[in-house]
């Protein structure tokens, strides 16, 4: 029987976990890392990484549907579902064992099971762990990591049936591409899938129940991400509240309020991603000081959940649910537990967040409007893909970056882009953030030419009013 | 035993100073009162002594290291038949261990115009980490960022650091007009820097003067009053006074007899004779006058103190001793630390008149032009007299309109009945 005493266990094995485990193990802690299905989790197996595989291809489909503006011929396009997801599943199968490379290689000792605080002996915590060959093993470890991360959100008349009513799950690997769609919530994920099928050829209706699309995301960007879904066929009902789901046959009838007036649609299939709930269940957290809010658990800036050497991160600890969030708060727990001299809790302001539909968005820091709430005085700068040379020759002149300064300190205190490759973009703004640098800094900064990243520098200096290509 | 040589304090304020060079090597064999480095602040540079002999076993801290916290270990000495010694690291700001102290400052060289300096200034030598926002907010809000211990990646200082610091008083040693911030670095015009243009680093003693000075300009309410002395009687009285001096060594020149008479004039109105401070003023009870001195490292101020009570030979002979010592850079700490009232003259370049720049926290400076032949009138005659133009600079919140006036009535006294001064 393989060790089963340890200086940290980690319980879950998604990015926020094995990121902790490989650090706590570069740190000399002798690690485990205990997982109930698939190493790398949601992000790797069923989020973040399959999801781009499969908008690459709608990407690249798009591009072909659109061959003759860039003067190619192409006849005949058509596409084969099955293929496609094949491709998706690949390419997460090929990570997932990448992570399980990982663990290997940094002597990070892996339990497939799911495990349960069970109580602590002689200062060690303990966890009972139900391996996936139904025996139990017991371990101890100075140190518990929760990273169990979360699942999607069902509410009450949306429940999903893994057949007509999906979560991402399903809508990530459907035996056939649906010929109409209803996509209920306008976060990311609902977004992704919703550009997703539509690109492939759906009929597709988004439903948000708040006033716009990509509720978290700058206004201007709701706007005009609306209106460029809209352009593509889209249809958006905002304010919109779904009563019920009316299943027949191979169809879904919803009953869908919005603006007053109520109205069916029907379609082929249901996407639900209206939230996630954290998988806070059967962690043997019943008489610990670990607190469970919102099926979140209760975390301080360092991780700790009060119930001593119990830490949480991840989407289990709370939003923003983003892996990039997780990986770093596993770092910094690892750390803190370690010892490491200069951890610092993270800022939430400075946690960039990425949509990969088309057009993709990324942002990170505050809003124009929550700046303004905040009491700040601002400047705000914007500038067109239109504006610029690069934008205009990949053939994506629709977009914008949009930068919001403290107008007394040049602090900057947010950054919103919409449009091509957005989402590598926002980086940039990440370290400018990081780095604390004001206007100056950024004004001053060299950007190549031609590239996208121009829009960056010209939406600086736009909020200072020197932009200089438009 | 070896034996640690620690960072000596220069003065009571210095925390940390820049090793400006070594005079040993590993393996010299060194006597007690030998040289063995010169430390430099940003006020002056002193030679270190040993105090123990012995030989150098290790140099920890390199020449030209800046920011070495007083009390770190700087080097360490062996003592007879001792090979070798564990190597020390270089640590900033090392504990003293008891039983080492072996090293103490002696003559010291390269003053500045700086009567003592906080701690804070001393350390402006140094880099210091800080995020470009942090240096804004810092700046608008008046807080010295040397004051802060950062929290950042390697003690960066960041944005928090900043917001939580209060604003710190004006870095003077009698802290000036209210808790008003120091205004924003001025937002100067961009220096353009042709080929052929040269870039020198700043050295220690102009970035005080640099500071001082903007700090007097911004900060003290100068107002400039200038009268036309007549000096035939100086001169004539100076050249009886020198050919008694002479034969014994000294010889006075106008200045030293400007500087007695301004100390006479000082003991006669105490009022100005003093200094401004947030809440009271201080009047000083000596006459010490500072004397500008130029350098080709900058300018100096010496101090000849209780220069009222001195003999025209005392002063001319501690003088030219002072400036003799200020140019090769050998004028001890308390010689030019201090001082109540500041002479600068510029007569000897020609130059008629001007109005200088107050040394804070003195209240008055005395710009004295060039003595020269000019036809003044008297009892409605037009005749030749030597006259030499004085401009006073002085702080208002110290001294009045009408206090300096009458100041320079008492000090024009001094200088046209010169017998005066002598009694």
């Amino acid at each position: 029987m393989a060790d089963t005493s340890f200086d940290i266990i980690v319980v879950g094995g998604g990015p926020g976990g094995y990121v902790a485990a490989i650090r706590a193990a570069q740190l000399g802690l002798k690690t485990a890392v205990v997982e109930r299905e698939h190493m790398g989790g949601i992000c790797l197996n069923w989020g973040c990484i399959p999801t781009k595989a499969l908008l690459r291809t709608s990407e690249v489909f798009s591009l072909i549907k659109h061959a003759d503006a860039f003067g190619l011929s192409v006849k005949d396009v058509s596409f084969d579902a099955e293929k496609i997801v094949e491709r998706s599943r690949k390419v997460a199968s090929q990570l997932s064992n990448g992570v399980k490379g990982l663990m290997k290689k940094n002597k990070i000792t892996v339990f497939d099971g799911a495990a349960k605080l069970a109580g602590v002996e002689g200062g060690q915590r303990k966890l009972a762990v139900a391996m996936d060959d139904k025996s139990t093993v017991a371990l101890t470890a100075k140190n518990v990591i929760l990273a169990t991360g979360a699942r999607a959100r069902q509410l009450p008349g949306l429940e999903s049936d893994g057949k007509l009513v999906w979560t991402y799950k399903e809508a990530m690997v459907p035996p056939e591409f649906p010929k109409s769609l209803l996509v209920i919530g306008s976060g990311a994920i609902g977004i992704e899938f919703a550009s997703f099928y539509r690109t492939m050829g759906a009929e597709v209706t988004v439903a948000e129940v708040l006033d716009r699309i990509l509720p978290v995301e700058d206004e201007e960007v709701s706007a005009f991400a609306k209106r460029a879904f809209e352009k593509q066929g889209m249809k958006i009902l905002t304010g919109a509240t779904v009563a019920n789901l009316k299943k027949a046959g191979n169809k879904v009838t919803a009953t869908i309020a919005a603006g007053g007036k109520s109205q069916e649609i029907t379609v082929d299939r249901v996407i639900s991603a209206v939230g996630i709930v954290g998988n806070v269940e059967n962690l043997g957290l019943e008489g610990t000081k670990v607190k469970v809010e919102k099926t979140h658990i209760v975390i301080d800036q360092w991780g700790f959940t009060g119930e001593p050497n119990v830490y949480a991160i991840g989407d289990v600890a709370g939003p923003p649910w983003l892996a990039h969030k997780a990986m770093h708060e596993g770092v910094l727990v690892v750390e803190k537990i370690a010892g490491v001299k200069g951890v610092h809790p993270m800022n939430s302001q400075n946690i960039p967040g990425c949509t990969y539909c088309q057009p993709q968005v990324a942002s990170i820091g505050l809003t124009e409007a929550a700046a303004k709430a905040n009491g700040l005085q601002v400047k705000v700068g914007k500038f067109p893909f239109i504006g610029n040379g690069k934008a205009i020759a990949l053939g994506e002149p629709e977009g914008f970056i949009k930068t919001v300064f403290d107008a007394k300190t040049g602090e900057l205190l947010g950054a919103h882009m919409i449009g091509a490759e957005v989402t590598e973009l926002i980086q940039g703004y990440s370290v400018a953030k990081t780095l604390e640098t004001t206007e100056a800094e950024l004004m001053a900064t060299v950007f190549p030419h031609p590239t996208l990243s121009e829009m960056m520098h010209e939406s600086v200096l736009a909020a200072y009013g020197r932009t200089l290509h438009i | 035993m070896s034996i640690n040589i620690l960072m000596p304090a220069l003065s009571p304020t210095m925390t940390e100073g820049k090793l400006a060079k070594w005079h040993v090597a590993v393996g010299d064999a060194v006597k007690a009162g030998q040289v063995i480095c010169e430390i430099e602040t940003d006020k002056a540079t002193m030679e270190v002594e040993a105090v123990d002999e012995g030989k150098i076993g290790q140099l920890v801290v390199a020449e030209g290291t800046e920011g070495v916290k007083v009390n770190a270990v700087i080097a360490v000495l062996l003592e007879d038949g001792e090979k070798d010694v564990p190597k020390v690291a270089a640590a900033p700001a090392a504990a003293a261990p008891a039983t080492a102290t072996a090293a103490t400052p002696v003559a010291a060289a390269r003053p500045t115009p700086a009567p003592a300096l906080p701690p804070a200034a001393v350390s402006s030598g140094t880099r210091l980490f800080a995020s470009p926002l942090a240096k804004r907010i810092a700046a608008d809000k008046g807080i010295d960022l040397s004051r802060l211990k950062g929290s950042g990646p390697n003690g960066r200082i960041v944005k928090a650091d900043v917001e939580g610091a209060k604003p710190g008083a004006a870095p003077v040693a009698t802290p000036t007009a209210a808790p008003a911030p120091r205004p924003a670095a001025p937002a100067a015009q961009p220096v353009f820097v042709a080929p052929g243009d040269s870039r020198l680093p700043h050295s220690a003693v102009r970035k005080v003067i640099a500071r001082r000075m903007l700090e007097s300009k911004q900060t003290v309410p100068h107002f400039y009053l200038t009268v036309e002395l007549e000096i035939d009687a100086l001169l004539a009285a100076r050249q009886a006074i020198n050919a008694v001096a002479e034969k014994k060594g000294a010889k006075v020149s106008v200045n030293d007899m400007v500087i007695k008479a301004c100390a006479k004039a000082l003991r006669d109105h105490p009022e100005c004779n003093a200094s401004w401070t947030e809440d009271e003023m201080i009047r000083y009870g000596a006459v010490d006058i500072s004397v500008a001195v130029a350098t080709d490292r900058g300018l100096i101020t010496p101090i000849v103190r209780n220069a009222d009570m001195k003999g025209l030979a005392q002063i001319a002979t501690e003088m030219k001793d002072l400036a003799a010592r200020a140019k090769t850079g050998k004028l001890k700490l308390d010689e030019f630390q201090g001082g109540g009232f500041t002479i600068s003259n510029l007569g000897m370049f020609g130059v008629q008149s001007f109005a200088a720049i107050i040394n804070p926290p003195q209240a008055m400076i005395l710009a004295v032009g060039a003595g020269e032949e000019r036809a003044v009138v008297r009892k409605g005659q037009m005749v030749v007299r030597t006259m030499m133009s004085c401009t006073l600079a002085v702080d208002h919140r110290v001294v009045d309109g009408a206090m300096g006036a009458q100041f320079l009535q008492t000090l024009r006294a001094y200088v046209e009945q010169p017998a005066s001064m002598l009694v």
